[in-house]
């Protein structure tokens, strides 16, 4: 089915009815079922490596990621229709207004409101690591997926 | 071993730097070559002798500089981008936060009306197209100040394109020619500020502070036309002006309103553009050409050393007085960029389009704000050298210093004095002053009217040059005095009568014959010798040039 769908995307000239998520330019998940159509449309090790730390979601088993196979999969079939001189649409709201607000201080002095929900405060500044704590990198056997 | 000399041009100054020993570079304290001494043209490091070189000048390698500008202005509204919540420097930490500035659930963003106008105004005055239709999307990265995990900008379509903003070197000898460069505008996009972070090492934690999560900002982004520190310093001065003159943006880079980031490369002209670097946040006027000049010094220095360059983000460490590389920001940034869901895109409306009936605060129209758009720097340049007569180089000093064209402008409507003569008096003597005593306009001791006063007794000949000198110090000094005032306390009017004076020049030639014999002989210098003796009797207060006439005549008959 996948590979059905992969022949009528390859005969369909390019045109604008290309997807969002190939226009994005660094969707790793794309690009590698882009590239390299797989037999199985696979998703490579490395790339969920950079997933998780671009989400930091956490895949945990090979059940996630045969998941997230699938989903992609299954959002490749939109290839399948031929989108040639159509405009893209980026948003639902695309026929809504814009509201427009009048320039207003109409919010703001909840310091203690706000600080209330944080884990840690010191003297009405939030508090937070010294920068970005860096995922360990995992060993390549305990990868459920392989390249 | 011969030594390649390293050569990297500019308009406006040349660079020569031998590379006499391949040592380690790192950690050098000052960048070589900088203007430290403020002069404009060659500075070298020690050179081999070239008789020992064996390159012949043909082989001498020739570096040019890329440079390209993001450039960060907070725009200046009473609210924020997307939140009711305040926009002000200084407020305590957490202040001027809303819900949505601190993302909680459940909150949306809503447009800010004069964001938008200030974005088009600006897109106007740098002649740029407007889209208008642009989308909102959001920009994702990790970091504790932006609370959201994202960032709302205008990626895929923003609300100004391919414009271009027009600057000027000043070169030569005396600065004074002129050379106008343009640097061309890629767009302008309307985006969220993040937080402020302040880093405390000693516990080894961040705190916090998200008053400016949320401000607008309009993002500048300026293509790599640009090949050295003044120049990007210049087109940056010159954006800064316009800004401030449609008063869309404070652009005072000390108090973060203005911050620029510089995209850096060398290569060889005639090949292919080199790797480039990108110098963040770059805060400071002063800082801003050094940093830039450095950054291409050390490539190039790299380079020739047989190194490569990553393509990496630095920053500037105006301490050491050079660039390094920034934690946090290594390896390539995935952002992976998607349409805000919660935004329709922003239509934009020209006379010709607008609906009828449509609310007025609903809907924008492009040809209103251009009819609206205050007087430019470059027209205000121009008026002021076709009105006063003045040089162009004049024009861009009274521009560049803050409040000077405002004093300058006062003095001009109180005084009666020649436009040229005032320019000298400000731009000179004033403004030498202010620069001797690193004041501010705002600063000054002397106000125009006082200054005004003092040209008119100058413009009447009551007081001569040399005295309106002093009187000008006096009033540096004094404050409170008026110029009329200390001239009569110090006595220093000209003499008004006429026969006193012709009787004191036959008195002191009477009193020296040699001098008149040496005169009479033919001596050029021996005439200023008598002018000198008569101003001395006149305790001053006499012109030289009417003294001159006088003696003459006398001699004559």
């Amino acid at each position: 089915m996948w590979a059905r769908a992969a022949r009528r995307v390859l005969r369909a000239p390019g045109g604008g009815g290309r997807g969002f998520a190939s226009k994005a330019g660094g969707g790793g998940v794309s690009a590698g079922g882009e590239a390299a159509p797989q037999e199985r449309g696979r998703v490579p090790g490395d790339v969920i490596e950079h997933l998780e730390r671009l989400a930091l979601v956490d895949f945990g088993s090979r059940e996630a990621v045969a998941r997230l196979e699938k989903a992609v999969a299954f959002a490749d079939r939109l290839r399948a229709v031929d989108t040639d001189g159509v405009q893209p649409m980026e948003s639902v709201l695309e026929d809504r207004c814009l509201y427009l607000r009048p320039d207003n201080v109409v919010e703001g002095n909840c310091a203690e409101e706000l600080l209330q929900n944080a884990h840690r405060v010191m003297e009405e500044y939030f508090v937070a690591p010294p920068g970005n704590i860096t995922l360990p990198k995992l060993d390549e056997q305990e990868l459920f997926s392989k390249s | 071993m011969a030594a390649p000399v390293l050569r990297w041009s500019c308009p406006a100054r040349r660079w020569i730097l031998a590379n006499i020993d391949r040592g380690p570079r790192h950690g050098r304290g000052s960048p070589t070559g900088s203007r430290s001494s403020g002069k404009r043209g060659q500075s070298s490091v020690a050179q081999q002798p070239l008789a020992t070189a064996q390159k012949p000048r043909k082989g001498e390698h020739q570096w040019a500089a890329v440079v390209g500008l993001e450039i960060h202005a907070q725009i200046s509204s009473n609210s924020k981008l997307f939140s009711g919540s305040q926009v002000h420097f200084a407020a305590p930490p957490n202040s001027l936060v809303s819900f949505f500035d601190a993302s909680l659930p459940g909150t949306l963003p809503v447009l800010n009306r004069r964001c938008v106008e200030a974005a088009v105004m600006t897109g106007l005055a740098l002649n740029c197209h407007i889209n208008k239709k642009s989308l909102f999307d959001r920009k994702h990265y990790f970091y504790a100040d932006l609370p959201a995990g994202y960032q709302i900008t205008q990626q895929r379509l923003p609300i100004a394109v391919k414009g271009s903003l027009a600057y000027s070197v000043f070169v030569g000898k005396n600065r004074n020619q002129v050379i106008n460069k343009t640097v061309r505008i890629k767009q302008i996009q309307l985006e969220q500020d993040s937080g402020k972070s302040l880093h405390d090492d000693l516990r080894s934690q961040t705190l916090i502070d998200l008053n400016r999560a949320g401000v607008g900002l309009l993002e500048v982004v300026l293509e790599p036309d640009m090949s050295c520190g003044e120049e990007a310093a210049t087109a940056v001065r010159e954006l800064q002006l316009i800004l401030q003159a449609l008063g869309t943006s404070q652009a005072n880079m000390a108090e973060g309103q203005l911050r620029v980031d510089a995209n850096i490369s060398v290569h060889h002209p005639g090949e292919p553009l080199g790797v480039r670097t990108e110098v963040k946040n770059l805060n400071s006027a002063r800082f801003l050409a050094k940093a830039i000049d450095y950054e291409i010094q050390r490539q190039i220095e790299e380079l020739e050393n047989g190194g490569e360059i990553l393509n990496e983000t630095r920053s500037f460490d105006c301490k050491l007085g050079c660039t390094v590389p920034m934690r946090d920001k290594e390896g390539k940034q995935d952002y992976r960029f998607i349409p805000e869901p919660n935004l329709p895109p922003l239509l934009l409306y020209d006379s010709a389009s607008l609906p009828a009936g449509a609310d007025p605060q609903q809907v924008i129209n492009i040809d209103q704000l251009r009819e609206q758009l205050p007087e430019l720097p470059r027209v205000t340049r121009e008026k002021l050298v076709q009105q006063y007569g003045m040089l162009p180089e004049h024009s861009f000093t009274l521009l560049n210093e803050v409040g000077l064209l405002e004093f300058f402008q006062n003095v001009m409507k109180e005084t009666r004095a020649e436009p040229k003569r005032v320019t000298s008096w400000v731009l000179n003597t004033f403004l030498g002053f202010l620069k001797q005593q690193n004041l501010a306009v705002s600063e000054s001791p002397v106000t125009p009217s006082a200054l005004a006063e003092l040209l008119n007794l100058l413009d009447q000949k009551t007081i001569s040059s040399a005295a309106a000198k002093k009187v000008f110090e006096e009033l540096w000094r004094s404050g409170g005095k008026t110029p009329a005032q200390i001239v009569s306390e110090k006595r220093l009017e000209l003499m008004q009568d006429q026969e006193a004076l012709e009787e004191l020049c036959q008195a002191t030639m009477e009193k020296h014959p040699q001098v008149v014999m040496d005169l009479k002989k033919g001596n050029p210098r021996a005439i200023n010798k008598l002018i000198g003796l008569v101003r001395k009797a006149t305790l001053n207060r006499a012109d030289p040039t009417v003294i001159k006439e006088m003696l003459e005549r006398q001699l004559s008959s």
